[in-house]
């Protein structure tokens, strides 16, 4: 039976990891994220959890620890944030390389200086190149679904790539909602034992990420681009079966109120439960949707197309710039998206939230009123939301 | 090379089926009038691709990048980079 719960966001990650049977977990602890790996220490000290606990000196070990632990067949588990993530960075690039299936949850946050342990989502975009899938969740419960299923996503023979749940750090880790947790035989169903590809064995030795000259290492890359292409169809797969098992489902992206909508809002994170509310607060004054992405690695491209193609004005808002190119990550690539259509909408990028600032409800209101006048007048391509 | 997943290598020793002569752009061409059997190119190749077949230096292009340490450290100029044709 599944078990009816109130926890904090990190703790929903360490049930979702304790009920994945992780064999390996190397973490090194930083806020919002040290609850995390400090509920899944208890776990294995109070015997609830059978797995090696590896005490690291840094991000950089956490994850060189999991990418070895992985290369020999066995299950893991680590979590970061921020400068913890930054750190990690060349190591992410070794682990997708090596087509490991680790997974990794990181509580979103700001990049210092000037320090700031907040929510934003600069972190995992700084990390968007390297290879690895890219989960955003709205929910402590969608964060809790999301563990479980990446597990099932990264450990699928056609894609083996390693998964990153992000979960806005204080927004989900730290605060309570009443979740389901699944029952233990229902997680067995969804996720069987893992079988590794290749794996390294003293009994029949082998190399692992070896050396590819100029000639072949190109052929490598592409090979880790036809991989992130299967995993949209392994995520719904996934997905699909997850909700056989539970009755939850969450898709690539979710739409909500997208059709025949003028004005459509497209975001990622914990922020897409405001903008809903206020989508339902003025309904029948504006004709306005949103389109959630919850697949920001792979992005679903052609699905991202068909959904914003018909709207007037697409508004991009999200936690996140590119110092130097004055827009967010996820406004550059939308706008990309849509270049090639004969007939395309405005799109417009709204940086907002950046180091921990609230988001309200007025916030998205004027965003929405913006929006409606970009329909008909010429505004700014590009705000910032909360300057003063 | 063919793309094996992650990079894997399954064959002990297989690093011999790289053929690092692809690398070159000056390849050392030995004269054996000039050469004085001192046997520093084959002391200081660092690959090391020299050797000595019926008493004559003989590089293996195989392999040989074309560092020229050999032409170098010749005490007699026996050795010569030559621009690759390729």
């Amino acid at each position: 039976m599944p078990r009816g719960d109130v926890l904090h966001g990190s703790r929903a990650v360490a049930e979702a990891v304790k009920l994945c049977d992780v064999d390996v977990i190397a973490a090194y602890p930083i806020t919002p994220q040290t609850h995390i790996v400090e509920d899944l220490a208890e776990f294995v000290a109070n015997g609830e959890l059978d797995a090696e606990y590896v005490l690291v000196e840094s991000e950089h070990s956490a994850m060189s620890a999991c990418i070895g632990a992985s290369a020999t067949g066995v299950r893991t588990f680590t979590a970061t944030s921020s400068q913890g993530l930054a750190l990690m960075h060349e190591m992410l690039f070794i682990a997708s390389g090596m087509r490991l299936p680790i997974v990794m949850a990181n509580a979103n946050r700001a990049l210092s200086a000037p320090i700031n342990i907040w929510n934003d989502q600069q972190d995992s975009m700084s990390e968007r190149d390297c290879g690895w899938i890219q989960l955003y969740c709205e929910t402590n419960q969608e964060t809790l679904d999301t563990t479980i299923q990446a597990y099932r996503i990264s450990e699928n023979k056609k894609v083996l790539l390693p998964s990153m749940v992000c979960l806005d750090g204080f927004v989900l880790t730290h605060t309570i909602e009443p979740l389901e947790i699944p029952d233990k035989d229902a997680v067995n169903r969804f996720l069987p034992e893992f079988e590794p590809a290749v794996y390294l064995d003293p009994d029949d030795p082998m190399t692992l990420g070896a050396f590819a000259t100029p000639a072949d290492y190109i052929k490598f890359r592409f090979e880790q681009e036809k991989a992130m292409r299967n995993a949209i169809e392994a995520i719904e797969k996934a997905d699909r079966e997850y909700k056989k098992e539970t009755g939850r489902g969450y898709g690539l992206m979710e739409e909500y109120n997208t059709k025949d909508a003028d004005i459509i809002i497209v975001s990622m994170g914990s922020v897409v439960g405001t903008i809903k509310e206020v989508i339902d607060q003025l309904k029948g004054e504006y004709n306005v949707g949103l389109l959630k992405i919850k697949a920001f690695r792979p992005l679903p491209k052609e699905r991202i197309k068909e959904v914003l193609k018909n709207a007037r004005v697409v508004s991009v808002v999200e936690k996140d710039v590119s110092i130097g190119l004055g827009e967010g990550g996820l406004f550059s690539e939308i706008k990309g998206i849509l270049y090639n259509l004969d007939e395309r909408p405005k799109v417009l990028g709204f940086i907002i939230g950046l180091g921990g600032r609230d988001i309200t409800q007025p916030d998205i209101r004027d965003i929405i009123k913006l929006s409606k006048k970009a329909e008909k007048d010429v505004v700014d391509e590009v705000h910032w939301i909360g300057l003063r | 090379m063919t793309v094996s997943l992650g990079g894997s290598v399954k064959d002990p020793g297989s690093t011999v089926k790289t053929k690092t002569g692809s690398w070159r752009t000056f390849k050392p061409e030995i004269d054996n009038d000039k050469c004085i059997d001192c046997g520093n190119c084959w002391i200081f190749c660092v690959e090391p691709c020299i050797s000595k077949e019926d008493g004559k230096y003989v590089v293996d292009y195989d392999y040989c990048k074309g560092c020229g340490v050999c032409a170098h450290e010749c005490p007699v100029g026996a050795i010569e980079m030559v621009l690759e044709e390729k």
